[in-house]
């Protein structure tokens, strides 16, 4: 398991209090999970995604990870339409361990955009970890 | 300690081919007499290619399955700590009682006049079983804990349905056991988790806030995964009847309450058990189980049919019951199973309560002992099982698997790890009632050894086992890309 010190943080992503990222690209959202998360889980075996044209709200769950410890839920850290599913991760659920952060699960379109801003910025997500 | 004295060696285990691998065409293992009679022809929409089977001779097979069986490790090998999930020792009066004929060979459809033996052992065990839980209205039909709980689920559905009123949601706390959630979702319930409070036990003000009207009812796990009991059960109990739900009490803990608590009276409407963990039957890869459900009175109704029932002198299957959820399995159940427990009951006899309270001693005996080795993952007195963590290994960057797998080179079963999930690295340990003290001290000082070489030679931890027939196992491209054909 790593040390705080150890972790590895995004570029331009905000943070949930249930360790997923936002990302805006453009109009739309990338989503994924902190490395925190991937290193907690361990080795991830299964990724369970949903649909495009699904619709979540915030915090709802939109899929989950499972890794050879337990099964974890994921949850919308801004709500809105997927646009897009990392089909890579269905053959390759590991890319998530090697690099959360260029691995991104979904894309959505936001309902609220201003939803972002109201997510952890890294200082805070820190600040989180450290408990 | 002296290692030689802990159960762990090695020895020689034969290797073993799948039985494809094995064998020659032609070779037989028995020869079938000549026929005497003329052939007929088949008819040829009938024919086809036959099931591939290995040509194969009697010794072939029987060292087969023997070698394999030695690669196991059961219950009759040694101790089999594995929280949640009580395995404890199946006493071989069960598996002789089981196998007499009448009962063994007695086909299902007989008419009932014929098979008054087995009716009645059904219908006993269903007295018994109310008698124990409190709850005195049972099936015996389910065929495991998750299947009793889906039966639960269909009566809590078929309770609220005759009251005319529609409820969505359940309630689950975060301490209740995995597939609750699941047997809810089947029934249409959508599961809604409730954390547990800072102590590890459910608070009746978290439930009160967000039991409602649209709410079917709470699946509460007492003991909890935790181990823990339930104190405020009775309080909870009365916050969800006041708004009209149920209260689903699974059983699967039984084994640290029996003949101590009455579930009915702790505020239970639905119960749960598993014959293959409380009432000693074989479980896991030892065979089907068993998943009793007992009711209250009230919910009597709603059992699934067929029931054996007592009708002056005589037993019967009660089919003749219109509010019932239907049947829930083929004919009677895993009637196998129900034999096994009710020998088991029969044979124990009042010392039944002993079982559940010699079952609390040992893990309390354990959490003592290895409180300042491991870190308790609650500081509480615990019921039949006790959780552990690996924080204070995190530091040697040992993790709870190090440890799980440095135990089967002691010649332990692993105890169950990384459930339950509210807490980090779990190790969750539940001895059963059925080691001895030499054994259980044996075990403990075994955990010292273990957590001791984490400091001084952690490589020891980190490569284990050992000494089994297989090293680690990449579990992780088990997962990911699994080879399923044989």
């Amino acid at each position: 398991m790593k040390e705080l010190s150890e972790l590895v943080f995004g570029k331009d992503v905000r943070y949930s209090d249930d360790h997923e990222w936002a990302s805006a690209s453009g109009e739309t959202l990338k989503i994924g999970v902190s490395d925190y998360a991937q290193d907690q889980m361990g080795d991830i075996v299964y990724v369970e995604l949903p649909e495009v044209g699904d619709t979540f709200a915030k915090g709802d769950e939109f899929g989950s990870l499972e890794s050879v410890k337990a099964v974890s839920e994921l949850f919308l850290p801004v709500g809105g339409e997927v646009v897009a599913i990392n089909e890579a991760l269905e053959d390759e659920p590991e890319l998530i361990n090697q690099d959360p952060y260029t691995n991104w699960i979904i894309e959505i379109k936001p309902s609220d955009a201003s939803e972002l801003e109201q997510l952890l910025t890294e200082d805070a997500y820190r600040e989180l970890l450290k408990g | 300690m002296n290692e030689n004295k802990t159960p762990g060696a090695s020895g020689l285990i034969m290797n073993e081919p799948l039985l494809w691998e094995k064998g020659k065409k032609g070779r037989c293992g028995m020869c079938v007499p000549k026929s005497d009679v003329p052939e007929a022809n088949f008819p040829e929409a009938l024919q086809g290619e036959g099931p591939d089977f290995p040509d194969l001779s009697e010794v072939d097979v029987v060292r087969h399955y023997t070698r394999l069986s030695q690669w196991n490790f059961g219950v009759d090998t040694g101790m089999y700590p594995l929280g949640s999930c009580t395995m404890k020792y199946n006493p071989k009066i069960n598996e002789r009682v089981a196998a007499t004929p009448a009962l063994a060979a007695a086909h299902p459809m007989l008419a009932d006049e014929h098979v008054q033996g087995n009716l009645q052992l059904m219908y006993e065990l269903q007295e018994y079983l109310g008698a124990i839980t409190g709850l005195p209205a049972v099936t015996v039909q389910p065929a495991a804990g998750a299947h009793g709980e889906l039966t639960g689920m269909l009566i809590f559905a078929a309770y609220h349905k005759s009251r005319g009123s529609k409820r969505t949601k359940i309630l689950i706390p975060d301490t209740a056991h995995g597939t609750n959630p699941a047997s809810a979702a089947l029934c249409g319930y959508k599961p809604i988790p409730v954390k547990s409070g800072k102590n590890g036990i459910l608070d009746a003000q978290t439930i009160a806030d967000v039991m409602d009207e649209e709410t079917a009812g709470i699946m509460v796990t007492n003991p909890n995964t935790l181990g823990l009991f339930e104190t405020n059960i009775r309080q909870i109990a009365e916050v969800v009847h006041a708004k009209g739900g149920l209260v689903y009490g699974d059983g699967a803990n039984l084994n640290a309450v029996m003949g101590i608590i009455d579930a009915a009276k702790c505020g239970v409407d639905v119960m749960h058990l598993n014959l293959h963990k409380t009432f000693s039957t074989p479980h896991g890869g030892g065979g089907p189980g068993a998943g009793p459900v007992c009711v209250t009175a009230e919910l009597e109704k709603f059992l699934p049919t067929p029931r054996a029932v007592k009708d002056g002198d005589q037993f019967k299957l009660e089919y003749d019951c219109p509010d019932s959820v239907g049947r829930v399995h083929g004919f009677h159940g895993n009637f196998g199973v129900l034999v096994r427990a009710y020998s088991y009951i029969r044979t124990m006899g009042p010392d039944l309560k002993k079982a559940s309270q010699f079952a609390v001693l040992s893990a309390a005996y354990i959490k003592e002992r290895l409180k300042g080795t491991l870190k308790l993952a609650y500081n509480m007195p615990c019921m039949h099982e006790c959780v552990f963590s690996d924080e204070w290994q995190q530091e040697d960057k040992i993790t709870t698997l190090d440890i799980a797998k440095r135990l089967i080179d002691y010649g332990y079963h692993p105890p169950t790890i990384y459930f339950p999930l509210v807490v980090h690295g779990a190790i969750m340990i539940e001895p059963t009632e059925t080691e001895c003290k030499e054994d259980i001290d044996q075990f403990i000082d075994t955990v010292k050894k273990i957590v001791q070489e984490s400091k001084d030679n952690p490589e020891l931890l980190r490569n284990a086992p050992v000494r089994s027939k297989m090293r680690r196992l990449d579990e992780i491209q088990a997962a990911r890309r699994p080879c399923l054909c044989g």
